[in-house]
């Protein structure tokens, strides 16, 4: 009975440390879910609306939710990520479009040291708000670990369009206009 | 003499003073912090990351140096702004004890399950002994040709 026991501890014990890799690395897989639902026509709901993240510049801290009703471009960047910079005056352009129709672009930074993201914003003489998210409590409820990303919100809080990488003004232009018709 | 023993002490109080004040408060050194923080977009221990953020980290944890900040305290303000997984070693408190417990219960374990199984190894081993001893016993008939055979080969 102890003989045949200790097989079957053995093995109970490995297959607890394969389910464990195997849950490791499903983890770090990237989440793609948002992606085939807005690839395959859908607009599904922003995840993590009332996630309150703090003011990068100012005192207070902000939602998703704060916005509802509008068309919001959600953009993940810092300071230390080149195509960040690179796509910022394309922003910048959009954000002068959505200050008229009554939306705005919504920066958030991404584990970054919050002097340089302000530093970021005077370089580039952003108008639009960034949220600090250095803890992470967004970007991952939108499968975000690369940088930038853009999401373009409807006026409804749902997802028309995502760019995973530099976004392109093509791409933000089309994207507004659809969030826009919606709205 | 009195005199050159009162500057002796005068002396060595002068030498001591700054010591016991640097050890009061020691400064942080950037090698010490660095492996023990992760870049925490590469996933790596800030002393072998090569990224912009790391060099970002780098920037910052000097400057936290620079406000005279102690180890523990540059660890804790790090884990405040980007939470506990900037820090490669984890808290040797709460749930986070357990990186550190199961380990040696896993080793204790292993131990304790070799020293209950070899009392029972040995014995089995005891057991099957006469049994190959048996085995190596001869009938008369075969001892007399190894005999034979011995005696042939034998130099």
């Amino acid at each position: 009975m102890q003989r045949a026991g200790i097989p079957v501890v053995v093995g109970v014990l490995a297959a607890a440390l394969v389910g464990l890799l195997i849950y490791g690395v499903v983890q770090r897989g990237d989440d793609t879910g948002l992606d085939t639902k807005v690839n395959q026509g859908e607009r599904p709901a922003a995840p993590g609306r009332d996630v309150e993240l703090p003011l990068l510049r100012g005192q207070g801290r902000r939602s998703l939710a704060d916005f509802d009703g509008k068309v919001v471009v959600l953009n993940f960047w810092a300071s230390w990520c080149a195509p960040c910079e690179a796509e910022a005056p394309a922003l910048e352009a959009v954000q002068r479009h959505l200050r008229r129709s009554g939306g705005t672009v919504l920066g958030v930074t991404y584990k970054d040291f919050a002097a340089d993201s302000r530093g970021f914003v005077r370089k580039f003489g952003l108008s639009y708000p960034s949220l600090r998210d250095d803890r992470l409590d967004l970007a991952p409820k939108y499968g975000t670990n690369k940088l930038p990303e853009t999401f373009v919100l409807d006026g409804r809080g749902r997802i028309v369009a995502i760019s995973r990488g530099q976004v392109s003004e093509g791409f933000l232009s089309d994207a507004v206009r659809r969030a826009e018709a919606t709205a | 003499m009195r005199r050159a023993l009162a500057l002796l002490v005068v002396a060595l109080v002068a030498l001591g003073v700054p010591s016991w004040a640097t050890a009061a408060q020691p400064r942080a050194s950037f090698n010490d912090i660095e492996d023990e923080v992760m870049c925490d977009t590469c996933n790596v221990p800030l002393n072998i990351a090569e990224s912009p953020r790391a060099d970002q980290q780098r920037r910052e944890i000097r400057a936290l140096i620079a406000r005279g900040l102690t180890k523990d305290e540059i660890k804790a303000e790090l884990k405040a702004r980007y939470g506990p997984a900037v820090l490669a070693l984890p808290d040797d408190k709460g749930f986070s004890l357990a990186v550190y417990l199961v380990p040696i219960a896993v080793v204790a374990g292993l131990l304790l399950t070799v020293l209950l199984l070899l009392p029972r190894w040995r014995s089995r081993r005891r057991d099957a002994a006469p049994a190959v001893a048996g085995a190596a016993q001869l009938s008369a008939a075969d001892s007399r040709r190894l005999e034979e055979d011995i005696a042939r080969y034998d130099l």
